[in-house]
Formats: structure tokens, C-alpha cells, sequence
């Protein structure tokens, strides 16, 4: 238990000791730890803005979802209206078709009653005179008679 | 027991606890303990060139195991300087890795089966030869004096020699001329108490360590079941004693950093 050189001697060896630690070992591995830490920091900025984007994503999806959604509702519901008008459209046109129709049907009959009665006037007008020339026995001159004739069929 | 035949059990102990000196000059001062310098430093540099080693091929990527290992004993060592220096020096924590790893590795050299060493190193030549420099007062000392010729350093740093001379006188007791005497004496008892205290503390521990191992190797003497109990007792002893190593060179760490942070306070 008795003090020596040897103090003096440790003494210089922790002094020296001292100095390489905090000469040689210290900065570099200091260095590498804060580059690390760094490095380690920046990783999660990173992955906190991937998931920031994400969410943004998530959000503009949803809104162009929500848009297209909207548009195709306003294209399926133009569709509808565009339907009932052409429905509507054709009802009316097929309405005014059938009436043209039945018009020129009309107008058709009356033709053809207007004809048959001309001709039904007519043959009247034969038999009368054939009637007429054979209770008289002679032949009428339509000539003479065309007038005459003429006044009869409008009679009839 | 070392091969060699004891007269005593007192003998045996003391053989062991004799230091291998080196005669430099006349006077018991003039010589040197061999053994604690040689030990001592070439566990200090194992312990630093380790680190160094792997410091030189430190990447801040993913850290292999061995930069993983030295970079956990680093954040803890700076961890708690951070958490008691809060001065600019650079030095403190540097410093207090130094007397962590170096105080744990010296301390460590407690665990080595006394007797086996002692015969190994027998026939080598080196009859006394302790392994454990922390058992040698001359290197507590050195350690505590070392930190005590830092702590005045520091002082006078941050405070000019003028400030770091006043506060001799004015602090803690007040700036006034009655009180001067008292203030000095105060500091000085502070100053030779702090070295003394650091020094003997880690010495106390670290010796009793060692004569414990000793007393239980002298089972050995009582034959072949007093061998076998010695084991067992030697083994639970230094299982307990790694707690003894790591706690004491922790609290020397502390004390050094503490004792550093203090020196440039302002009172």
C-alpha cells in the first residue's frame, strides 16, 4: 500500500489514454453515429410524405370517383330525357302520320263515291233514255235531247 | 494453491498480494509496480485499440455487430454526460468512455482464477505477479489525481485564474472578508476530499474482491472436496463480483463526469 513511480507512470498512461480517445476514436465514430441518425431521420420525413401522399391520393381518388359518379348520372339522366322526347316525338308523328292517312283515305272514299255516283248518273241517264226511247219506240236523238239530258243528271 | 507450498494461510495471501517492483532509484518512491503498469496498459490499449479498430471501419449504414456493441457503450457513456455536463468542452465525454472502458477492463481482471494465472505465470518467472491494477492504490490514485488535475483545468478554463482563485475564497459561504478563512478551508477539505473519495472507493471494492478470492482458494489447502467447495465458492463469488466490476467503474465514470461538470460551475 505504498505510493511509488508507479503513479506518476499510470497518471501519463490515463493521460494518454485520454487524449487518443478523444483524438483518434472519438470524431469519427461520433461522425458516423450522427450521419446514422441523419440518415435514420430523414428515412421517416420520407416515410411520414409517402403516407401524406398516399392519403392525398386516397382523397383525389374519391373525388375523381365521386366526379365520374356525378357525370355519368347527368349523361344517364340526359339519355332518359332525350328518350322521352324521342317517344314523345314519334307518338306525335305517328299520330299526325295516321291522320295524314286517314285523310287521304277520306279524300279517297269521297273520290270514289263522287266517281260511282257519276257513273251511277250516268247509267241512270242511259236506262232513262233507253226506258224513254223504248216507251216511245223511237230513238231519241240524243242530239236534239242533250240538253235535256244534260238537266236530268244533274236532277238526279 | 499455485504449486507452490505455503507455510501459512497468511503467507499465502500475502505472497499474492505482493507486487512486482522495479527498483529505478534510492527511496521507496524510485521504483515501479511492473505488473499493475504492464497490466494496465496493455489492458488500455485492448480496450481503446478494440474501439479503435472498429471505429476505423465505422459506417453510418447498418452498423456490423461489433460497431452495433461499441456504438451502445458510446451513446450510454454520452448519454450520461449529456445528462450532467452541459458545459462546450468536448473533452468530458471522451474522457469519461476512457475511464469506463478502462476501469471496467482492469477491474474485469479480478475474475481470473488467481491461482491459475499465478502458476501460469510461474512458470514463466514472474512469481509475484498481480493481475488486477485496480487493486493497486497507485492506479486509483493516478486515475483520481488525473481527474483532479482535469477538474482545476476545467475551473480555471471556464472561470480565468482570478474566478477560479476567488471562488477558493467566497464560495459557498459568501463574498464577505470574515468569511474568507472559512470558505478556504472549506474548499480545500472539498478538493483533497473528492481525489481521496474517487481513488479509495474503486480500490476498497476491487481489493476486497481479491483477498475474498484469495480466502476462498484457501479451501484448497483442506484437499480434494475443500478444492471442489472452493470452486463453487469462487464461482458464485465472482458471478456476484461482475456486478462489483461494472457498478464500480459506473460510479467512477459518474464521479468523473460529475466532478468535471462541478468545476465549471459558477457559485
Amino acid at each position: 500500500m505504498n505510493f511509488n513511480l508507479t503513479l506518476i507512470m499510470q497518471a501519463a498512461a490515463f493521460t494518454a489514454f485520454i487524449w487518443f480517445c478523444a483524438r483518434v476514436i472519438w470524431p469519427p465514430l461520433m461522425r458516423a453515429i450522427a450521419t446514422r441518425q441523419k440518415q435514420i431521420a430523414d428515412g421517416l420525413a420520407a416515410g411520414e410524405q409517402g403516407r401524406k401522399d398516399l392519403a392525398n391520393a386516397a382523397k383525389r381518388e374519391a373525388e375523381i370517383l365521386a366526379d365520374a359518379k356525378a357525370k355519368s348520372a347527368e349523361i344517364v339522366a340526359t339519355g332518359e330525357r332525350f328518350k322521352a322526347a324521342t317517344i314523345e316525338q314519334s307518338k306525335l308523328e305517328a299520330k299526325a302520320e295516321g291522320e295524314r292517312i286517314l285523310a287521304a283515305a277520306k279524300a279517297e272514299i269521297e273520290q270514289e263515291v263522287a266517281r260511282a255516283k257519276e257513273q251511277l248518273r250516268d247509267a241512270v241517264a242511259d236506262l232513262a233514255v233507253t226506258g224513254a226511247s223504248k216507251i216511245l219506240k223511237k230513238d231519241v236523238d240524243l242530239k236534239v235531247h242533250a240538253e235535256l239530258l244534260a238537266q236530268l243528271k244533274r236532277e238526279l | 494453491m499455485a504449486g507452490a507450498s505455503y507455510e501459512s494461510p497468511s503467507e499465502y495471501i500475502q505472497h499474492h498480494l505482493t507486487f512486482q517492483v522495479q527498483q529505478v532509484g534510492d527511496g521507496t518512491f524510485w521504483s515501479i509496480n511492473t505488473d499493475t503498469v504492464v497490466m494496465s496498459v496493455l489492458l488500455g490499449l485492448v480496450g481503446l485499440g478494440f474501439i479503435w479498430w472498429v471505429t476505423r471501419q465505422a459506417t453510418a449504414g447498418v452498423p456490423s455487430k461489433r460497431q452495433a456493441f461499441v456504438e451502445l457503450c458510446v451513446q450510454f457513456v454520452n448519454d450520461q454526460v449529456k445528462g450532467i455536463y452541459h458545459g462546450e468542452s468536448q473533452w468530458v465525454a471522451p474522457i469519461a468512455l476512457t475511464v469506463f472502458v478502462w476501469v471496467v477492463l482492469m477491474n474485469t481482471m479480478d475474475i481470473v482464477p488467481i491461482d491459475i494465472a499465478a502458476t501460469a505465470l510461474g512458470f514463466a518467472g514472474l512469481h509475484n505477479w498481480r493481475l488486477v491494477p485496480t487493486a493497486d492504490i497507485n492506479t486509483t490514485f493516478a486515475l483520481a489525481l488525473t481527474v483532479f488535475a482535469l477538474m482545476i483545468i476545467f475551473g480555471i478554463r471556464s472561470k480565468g485564474v482570478g474566478g477560479w482563485a476567488k471562488e477558493l475564497f467566497v464560495a459557498p459561504f459568501g463574498n464577505h472578508i470574515l468569511l474568507w478563512p472559512f470558505n478556504f478551508m472549506f474548499q480545500i477539505v472539498e478538493y483533497v476530499s473528492k481525489p481521496l473519495s474517487h481513488s479509495l472507493r474503486l480500490f476498497g471494492n476491487i481489493y476486497a474482491g481479491e483477498i475474498i478470492f484469495l480466502l476462498l482458494g484457501m479451501w484448497a489447502a483442506s484437499g480434494l472436496s475443500g478444492t471442489v467447495f472452493s470452486g463453487i465458492l469462487s464461482l458464485g463469488w465472482a458471478i456476484f463480483h461482475i456486478l462489483i466490476i461494472l457498478l464500480q467503474a459506473y460510479i467512477f465514470m459518474m464521479l468523473t463526469i460529475v466532478y468535471l461538470a462541478m468545476a465549471e460551475e459558477h457559485h
